[in-house]
Order: C-alpha cells, then sequence, then structure tokens
C-alpha cells in the first residue's frame, strides 16, 4: 500500500542566496533564546542519521555554564554512499560558516571547528579562503569569532562524535564512556554543540525564513527537507533535496532503472529494504504512524537483480571489521566473527543454521556494542541476511 | 556523615543503596553479583568487554553496569534470557582468539578469564580464531607480554597511565589490528618502561607476566658445585602465605625460612639485613648532605622502579638520589665478598638468589654497574673480564616462589617455624617496615635521630608516616634543627615531588619514594589480586612483625656491628663506597 505523499522536491541548501552576511548579522542581533525557539518550533532533526532535535541540543549547551564553549561541525562524512556534505562545503561553504557562528552567538562560544574528513583534503584551500573572507565580516561587524579547519586522519569511527573529540585532542579515535553527553563535557571537557554539515546548512534556512517555512516541509515528526546521496543502479546518480516522508515505492519509481531488488537506506550501517517492502517503508525518522520508519544521513544504494547480496554484505562487513575501532568486544570481535561466518556458510564449511547463530550474534552487538557504529552493524546483517538467505548460502 | 540513599529496582525488587554510585557497584552493595570482567575497581572501567551489561528499563540496548550510574528510581534487571545470551556470546567473542591451553599456562588457576567461563557455563567456543598468532614480548628484562593471551580490557595501560603516570604502553591500531602496544613497536624492554609490573598484577590472564627465572635456580641448587643463598624482602613474608592457600596477609616468616630450606638452599638470609644496612649508609650520607650542604632533599634509592623513572623522566633531578643502592645490591655485594671471606670460598661458586616481591629487582641486579664484587676480587685473585659476575644472580616474584614451593611439593601451611641464618639473617625492626610506603623514612629516622642527638628516641613508632595516603609529609625536631620530610608511594605522587624539585619549590629535606600502591607490600611480583584491603592487612603485619621484634633500631642491630667493625669500617668509607654506593643513567624518554 502506497502512502498519500508523493515525492517532493525542495531546493533550499543549494540554492544561491548570497546573502550570507545579512543572515548572519541579523541573527546575531536575536536573543539567543528566541533562535533556539525557532530551532525546536522547525523540528529539525540531526542530519548525520541519528536524528536528534538540534534545538535541544543548542539549548542544553547553551544552560551550561562556562567561559569556554565549542561549536564544531562534523565534515567526517565517511559513512558509504554519502557524498553531500562534500557538495555543501565546496558549494554553499558560507551557510555552514555563518550557521556555525550563530551557533557560537547562542550558546556562547567564540571558536568553532569543522572535522574534516582525511580524504576532503581538497577541500581546504577553497574553505580556507571562505574562512578567511568570512572572519574578515566577523570583524568588520565586530563579532568575534574564529573558525578553524581540523583535518581528519581517515578513520570512520572519528564520525561519531566522541571519538572525533578523541581526535581533535590528539587521541586514539575511540568513543567516550556516555554520559557525560558532549552538551556538558564536549571536546577539551568543554560543553561543545555538534552537528553534521548539513545540519547547519538547514539552521541557515530555518533562520533566515523561520521556522514555519522548515516545517511546513515533510510529514509528522519528520519535518523539512533533507539531501540524499543516491547511487548504484540508477540512471540518474547524484545529490537531490527531498521532503522527508517519502515512500521508497515512489524514490525508487522515481530513481530506480525498472529492475530494483533492493535499496540499502542510510549506508553500510543502515537497513536494506527488498522490493517487496518498498511501499511500506518511509523514509524518515521512527515515530511515523503508518508503515514503517527508516532513518538516514541520506545515502540510498539501489541494486537491481544482477547484484549478489552476498558481495554486497561481503563488502559492507571488510569495511566494518576494518574500520571497528577495536575497543569493544562485540564490535571488534563481533564484525570478524560475521564476515568469516557468512563467508563459511558460502563455501559450505558451515551449514546455514549457522547463519541463525550469526543472526543472534548481530542481536547481540546491536545490544552491548558501545557506540553507533558497533550497534549498527546488525541493521545491514541482520536485514540483508533474513531478506536474502538463499543468496546467502548457494 | 551518613550517605544520602537512592531508591533503586533490582530484578523486581527494592532496595535503598548509596547514592552517587554505579549499577554495578549499588548491586554489589546489597548483595547482588554481577559478573565482570574488563572492569577492576578504583583502575579500570575501560567498559569494553560487554559482560557486566544490565537491562534498564526505558533504555533502547543493554547498559554496562560498570559505567552506568544508579539513580533515583531506575529499574534494573540483572539477567534474563538476553543479558544471559549477550554476556555469553561476548566471552565467546573473546575466547576466539584466545589460547585454551590452560592447562600449560602461567595462570592455570588464577585466572579471570577461566574462572569467568566457568560462572558462565561455558561449554564450547562456536567462534573461531580471526587473527593470526602475535609475537612474544620478551625484550624486557622483567616481564613477558603474550599478546596472544591478551582480552584488551585496558587494565595494563590504564594502571600505567593513571597510577604511574609512565604510559609505557597503549592501544595501537584498530579492528582486527587492535593491540597493546609500546612506543613505535618497540618492546617494553626498550621504551620508558619502569619495569613496575603493576600491568602484571592487574592483567587477568596471562598476557604480561614476570620473567620466570625459577629453571635456572633449581639447576643450580642441584648443582654440588655451587653454594646458592637466599635472600628474602620483607615483603615476602606478609605475601607468599596467601599465594600458597593462608589468609590474606598472613604473617609467615617462619614458614617461609623452613620452606627455602626445604628447597635446597645452602643458606636462607634476609634483605632485611640488608635495609639496616641501607639505613646506617643512606642516614649517614643524609646527614653529610646536610652537613656539607649537599644537593636537598636526598630522596631514597631502594626502588628500582622509582630509580628507572627518574632516569627516564626527570634525568635533571638524578643527583638528589641518594647514591645508595638498594638492599637487595648491598646484600648481593656483601654476600660475594665479606660472606664469601667468612666462608672462604670463591666468590664465583656463591649464587644469590633474591626473592622479591618485585619485578622491577629482575632488571635491577642485571644493571652493568651491578658487579661490585667481582671488580672487589678482580684484583685479588687475578680474574678476567669473561669471568665476571653480577652481585646478585637471580630474582624470583613472590608468585614464581609460590609456583617453585608447589612444583617441589612445600607442604607450605603446615611447616614448622625456622629462623634465618647468621650472619645476613639479623635484622631489625627497622628493616622490616621497609616493606611499607613510609617504612624507609621512619627506619631512617628512627637512626638519624639518635645518631644526630646522641639520645634516645623516645616514641619509635611514627604514626604520621603510616597509611596509604598517596604523599605524606612531616616535620622533625633534631636538637633544634627542623627538617621536612615527604613520603610517596606511586609514581604519579613520586612525580608531584619532583615537579616541585624542578620548579624549586620542594621545602623538603629527604624525600623517600615507593614505585608500588602501598611500598612494596603491593609490589608488581606480588599475589594476584592484589587490593587495597589485602595490602592492609599485609601492612599491619609488617608492623605486628616489627613490634615482635627485640631490637627495631637499624644502627644497633649486633650483625651490622659486626660488618663494619671486621669489613667495612665506617658508614660511606672507602670498602662501602666500593660495594655499597652506585650511580645512575641519564636514560631520556625515546
Amino acid at each position: 500500500m502506497s502512502t498519500s505523499y508523493q515525492l517532493k522536491r525542495a531546493d533550499f541548501i543549494f540554492k544561491n542566496e548570497n546573502d550570507w552576511e545579512d543572515v548572519l548579522r541579523k541573527s546575531i542581533s536575536r536573543p539567543p533564546n528566541e533562535l533556539i525557539n525557532e530551532l525546536i518550533s522547525s523540528e529539525l532533526k540531526g542530519r548525520g542519521g541519528a536524528g536528534f532535535p538540534t534545538g535541544l541540543k543548542w539549548k542544553v549547551t547553551s544552560e551550561e555554564v562556562n567561559d569556554v564553549k565549542y561549536v564544531i561541525c562534523n565534515a567526517d562524512e565517511g559513512e558509504p554512499g554519502t557524498f553531500k556534505d562534500r557538495e555543501i562545503l565546496s558549494r554553499v561553504p558560507f551557510k555552514v560558516l555563518t550557521a556555525i557562528a550563530i551557533c557560537g552567538h547562542v550558546i556562547g562560544a567564540r571558536t568553532g571547528y569543522i572535522y574534516l574528513r582525511g580524504e576532503y583534503f581538497f577541500l581546504q584551500n577553497e574553505l580556507n579562503k571562505a574562512i578567511n573572507e568570512f572572519e574578515y565580516y566577523c570583524k568588520e561587524i565586530k563579532f568575534d569569532f574564529k573558525i578553524k579547519i581540523f583535518m581528519g586522519s581517515g578513520a570512520y569511527i572519528c564520525g561519531e562524535e566522541t571519538a572525533l573529540f578523541e581526535s581533535m585532542e590528539g587521541k586514539r579515535g575511540e568513543p567516550r564512556n556516555k554520559p557525560p553527553y558532549p552538551s556538558s563535557f564536549g571536546y577539551m571537557g568543554k560543553p561543545t554543540v555538534i552537528n553534521n554539515v548539513e545540519t547547519l546548512a538547514h539552521t541557515y534556512t530555518i533562520f533566515k525564513y523561520g521556522s514555519k517555512r522548515f516545517y511546513d516541509l515533510g510529514v509528522q515528526y519528520s519535518r523539512g527537507s533533507k539531501l540524499f546521496s543516491v547511487s548504484g543502479d540508477t540512471p540518474k546518480p547524484g545529490i537531490y533535496e527531498l521532503e522527508l516522508g517519502m515512500s521508497l515505492a515512489d524514490f525508487v519509481e522515481e530513481f530506480g532503472d525498472d529492475d530494483t531488488k533492493a535499496v540499502q537506506v542510510g549506508g553500510a550501517s543502515g537497513f536494506l529494504v527488498p522490493r517487496k517492502r518498498f511501499a511500506e517503508t518511509n523514509i524518515g525518522f521512527q515515530g511515523k504512524l503508518v508503515g514503517i520508519s527508516l532513518p538516514t544521513g541520506g545515502s540510498m544504494m539501489l541494486f537491481n537483480s544482477s547484484r549478489s547480496m552476498f558481495n554486497v554484505l561481503d563488502n559492507y562487513l571488510n569495511f566494518f571489521a576494518e574500520e571497528s575501532c577495536g575497543q569493544c568486544t562485540p564490535c571488534r570481535v563481533g564484525c570478524q566473527q560475521l564476515l568469516k561466518g557468512i563467508k563459511a556458510v558460502k563455501r559450505g564449511e558451515k551449514n546455514a543454521q549457522y547463519l541463525d547463530k550469526m543472526l543472534k550474534l548481530a542481536e547481540t552487538m546491536q545490544f552491548t556494542a558501545k557506540c553507533g557504529l558497533g550497534q549498527s552493524v546488525g541493521n545491514s546483517f541482520s536485514s540483508i541476511v533474513e531478506n536474502f538467505r538463499e543468496e546467502m548460502i548457494y | 556523615m551518613e550517605k544520602k540513599k537512592i531508591n533503586i529496582i533490582v530484578d523486581g525488587k527494592e532496595y535503598q543503596v548509596t547514592e552517587g554510585k554505579s549499577i554495578l557497584e549499588s548491586c554489589r552493595e546489597i548483595g547482588i553479583k554481577i559478573p565482570t570482567l574488563c572492569y577492576l575497581k578504583d583502575i579500570s572501567q575501560n567498559a569494553s568487554c560487554g559482560i557486566c551489561v544490565v537491562e534498564v528499563k526505558g533504555a533502547r540496548t543493554l547498559v554496562r553496569s560498570c559505567i552506568s550510574k544508579a539513580t533515583e528510581g531506575i529499574n534494573i534487571t540483572t539477567h534474563s534470557a538476553a543479558i544471559n545470551i549477550a554476556r555469553k556470546t561476548n566471552l565467546e567473542l573473546l575466547l576466539a582468539n584466545h589460547p585454551k591451553d590452560c592447562l600449560i599456562c602461567e595462570r592455570n588457576g588464577n585466572c579471570e578469564l577461566q574462572d569467568l567461563s566457568a560462572l558462565l557455563g561455558i561449554k564450547e567456543t562456536p567462534f573461531e580464531r580471526t587473527k593470526p598468532v602475535p609475537k612474544i614480548d620478551n625484550s624486557s628484562l622483567s616481564l613477558i607480554r603474550n599478546p596472544d593471551k591478551c582480552i584488551l580490557c585496558g587494565r595494563c595501560i590504564a594502571v600505567c597511565a593513571d597510577v604511574q603516570t609512565v604510559y609505557a604502553i597503549d592501544f595501537a591500531g584498530r579492528g582486527l589490528k587492535s593491540k597493546v602496544s609500546t612506543y613505535l613497536d618497540q618492546g617494553l624492554g626498550n621504551v620508558a618502561c619502569t619495569n613496575c609490573g603493576q600491568c602484571a598484577l592487574v592483567c587477568p590472564t596471562a598476557a604480561i607476566i614476570e620473567r620466570d627465572e625459577s629453571k635456572e635456580i633449581m639447576a643450580d641448587i642441584y648443582d654440588d658445585n655451587k653454594i646458592v643463598i637466599v635472600q628474602t624482602a620483607p615483603a615476602i613474608r606478609v605475601g607468599i602465605g596467601e599465594a600458597m592457600g593462608m589468609g590474606e596477609g598472613e604473617l609467615v616468616t617462619g614458614k617461609m625460612v623452613a620452606a627455602l630450606r626445604k628447597l635446597g638452599f645452602s643458606k636462607v638470609f634476609d634483605t632485611d639485613f640488608a635495609a639496616d644496612l641501607t639505613i646506617m649508609e643512606e642516614g649517614f650520607e643524609l646527614i653529610s648532605r646536610i652537613k656539607n650542604k649537599g644537593t636537598l632533599p636526598m630522596i631514597t634509592s631502594c626502588s628500582p622502579g622509582w630509580i628507572k623513572f627518574i632516569e627516564h623522566f626527570f634525568p635533571k633531578s638524578l643527583s638528589h638520589l641518594s647514591t645508595c643502592k638498594s638492599p637487595q645490591q648491598m646484600f648481593g655485594a656483601v654476600a660475594k665478598t665479606y660472606y664469601a671471606e667468612k666462608l672462604n670460598v670463591d666468590p664465583r661458586k656463591i649464587v644469590v638468589v633474591s626473592i622479591m616481591p618485585c619485578t622491577a629487582k629482575k632488571f635491577e641486579c642485571k644493571r652493568p654497574e651491578m658487579k661490585s664484587a667481582f671488580h672487589y676480587w678482580k684484583e685479588k685473585l687475578n680474574l678476567p673480564e669473561k669471568d665476571s659476575f653480577f652481585d646478585v644472580d637471580y630474582v624470583l616474584t613472590t608468585r614464581e616462589l609460590a609456583r617453585m614451593f608447589k612444583v617441589t611439593g612445600v607442604d607450605f601451611s603446615n611447616l614448622p617455624e625456622e629462623d634465618f641464618d647468621h650472619p645476613l639473617g639479623i635484622s631489625t625492626g627497622a628493616g622490616v617496615i621497609f616493606g611499607a610506603t613510609g617504612g624507609v623514612m621512619e627506619a631512617a629516622v628512627r637512626t638519624a635521630y639518635e645518631v644526630i642527638t646522641g639520645k634516645p628516641l623516645e616514641k619509635i613508632e611514627l604514626n604520621v608516616l603510616r597509611g596509604f595516603e598517596g604523599i605524606k609529609e612531616a616535620e622533625l625536631d633534631l636538637n633544634g634543627t627542623k627538617l621536612k620530610v615527604a613520603v610517596a608511594h606511586t609514581l604519579k605522587n613520586a612525580r608531584v615531588l619532583l615537579e616541585q624539585i624542578e620548579e624549586g619549590t620542594s621545602p623538603y629535606a629527604f624525600i623517600e619514594v615507593m614505585t608500588c600502591p602501598g611500598g612494596c607490600l603491593g609490589g608488581g611480583g606480588q599475589p594476584i589480586p592484589t587490593t587495597w584491603a589485602i595490602r592492609q592487612k599485609r601492612s599491619d603485619s609488617l608492623y605486628k612483625e616489627d613490634r615482635l621484634k627485640p631490637i627495631r633500631k637499624s644502627h644497633e642491630n649486633p650483625a651490622i656491628k659486626a660488618i663494619y667493625d671486621d669489613f667495612l669500617k665506617e658508614p660511606l668509607g672507602h670498602v662501602s663506597h666500593e660495594l655499597l654506593h652506585t650511580d645512575y643513567i641519564e636514560r631520556g624518554i625515546y
């Protein structure tokens, strides 16, 4: 059953508006509370994939009493199949810089960082030029704010916010024990707002047009628009801004090649949805009333009937086994065992029932891994093995 | 003051527990046991193993009880089908890459991984090995690392960093390649490691163990051409009992001596004798430094982990160290000179074995400068350089000694008590308390006071210097001269005092430093486990032996008087200088 929603394009993020000076000046003249309320009523949720309400994050950090606070823009875009943040930073960097600075105004931070994925070194020069221009303007309007780029070194785990802090502090990139959360104990132990690049870009839209304009897009619980990185077996790969809440059936209708057998929503750490579930699956945050809702950082990989789902899973697991930080047992050893297990079954060294043992293992990883990485390995594993079991065996 | 209580629900029942603790500790408080592996109270909560997980109502995933706070009204379930499967699965994952050679493992019978496998009822290991067998790190003279047995719990790293501030080891690599490693993977023997062995003491498996030298010693004992004598450090008599199945911290001096004789040592001597000798030399050194305006504060040099620490991290401050050798090395030098002359035997025939609570002593006895006896004899006997020998040949930790007792069938707890041999077994209460933090200082004061003032010390028990506070200080009045002294244990606390010295703000004249928490009684070679409660019992026993000793001041030891009369002549004299004093090396960090 298809929902009544049709695929709706939006065009905010990449719209060339050239008015960041106005937006910055006007926003920082507004009291922080007003800006926080604007964000809260927009119902913007984090676009990195976890979907934490952005307004709430800024609010609790603003309430922390501390002379030093930080704003960090998480540009460690490492999820396989995601390439939107790179585009944002190269096409509309000023929107992001403005949003970082406004956040600084709201929470009381004077320094912002962009944690740039190691492989995005080619963005560094242009971005630094933009930062120089931006800081020049800040000086002109007597707004005391600095933005620096911190280059990552290529570990996937460092996109996890607390591992990112550790990395910035010169330590081994490993998630911290939580609590405390970044809002009270972030970078250098100081209260920190850390947002995804796209989330910050949306706040620009919200501060410029007001929360209603954003809230009116999307559906209940999943407001606003979102960038999707579309790849795989599609005639039109690329980045698209779409309203949240669309059904996967509509999405495949638009982007598929008429032979789509499955879509991986949310990258390697996301879920694989087989064709028979396209209609009942909606792209948005948990809590939608009808059907299944899948939150996502925006990676949409389409697979047609020529693809072996075993190879797809094998590829993901290799990725995870390599990128697990190695700290906690379920993730460190679990990823290796899942990888070894599916190979053993495929080769006939283990019988098909071993897959059930592996599914149990995946469940333990979901329940007991320390951070989002380990917890989410089971997402793709279980959804692929359960839906394409025969491809795993034969 | 009564701590505030909170209400929690555990497994459906309501309880009141002290506020501010973790779920794990709160449950322990009310007698509910949650299995753990990587967690070690006060040391490490890496929260990596995934064994102590529980359900908390409202939480999306299972919760690690070691790092999650118990809060008012929290509803906890400590066992359920889902929890049991999760714990078991996580343990099975660890076992996949852990060798199953328990029967031939050093920690057989004293291994937390083994115990947990039994506790969780592991009957099979469904997962296969995924990592290649790593190389054993035997670059260190003190410690052997077998990364194959490592379960990456992080305790060794935590104790090295947080208790000792040495940072010799850390995690390296990620995913499959995660391991505990040293700087540039050079091995423990080639980096700034102090050999303190606290890592071995906290390791739940046999991934870090002492370098075992018991085989070589047994071979020497069975060799009729050799005279194998043994010295035992103060802290052994309060540690070996528990390793032999007796009570924690039980004082077993007499049984230990009897057992060592049964093992076949020709003479059983006491490092306490050498401790008394150290007090004489060190006491006079301090007096001389004060009189002659030498470098102050002077710092004790008994603890070899501490020596290597200052050589690595504070080489500029080496002149603050007392030039006195440690008691173990004084003993070795005296045994192969003074005692060899007494026996009228070739010093090359004498094998000196030390039983130490310490892994760093293994390194210390192999320091190239520790060949004083050889240099003493070199000209007298016309010895070639290739015949050179160390003052101390072997160091055994308390744990190794316990294994030797077991192998040779010594029925330890039923042995009748025996006394140490003469003359190097005669000691005082001052020598005994060397085994506890503050003991060297207290012993030194007992002697220095009387030497300087010429009056008897009325109150010889200095309670202000006892106990486990990290840094203790006191002001002594020596005939009007006020001396400020400080006592530190653990290298973290030693670092504090050294930083004061380097900043020029140190108010002290004399400082005692012990590497390990609690002093030698908590040394890296002591029985596992060693907790603060156990350290306290060992400490109580040491001070008890001090009270029981007829002589409690080093300078009153008749054997000490004799060795000065017959051999050394005077403290800081020429012979002392040759045999009992040493110098240090500027090592730096890399």
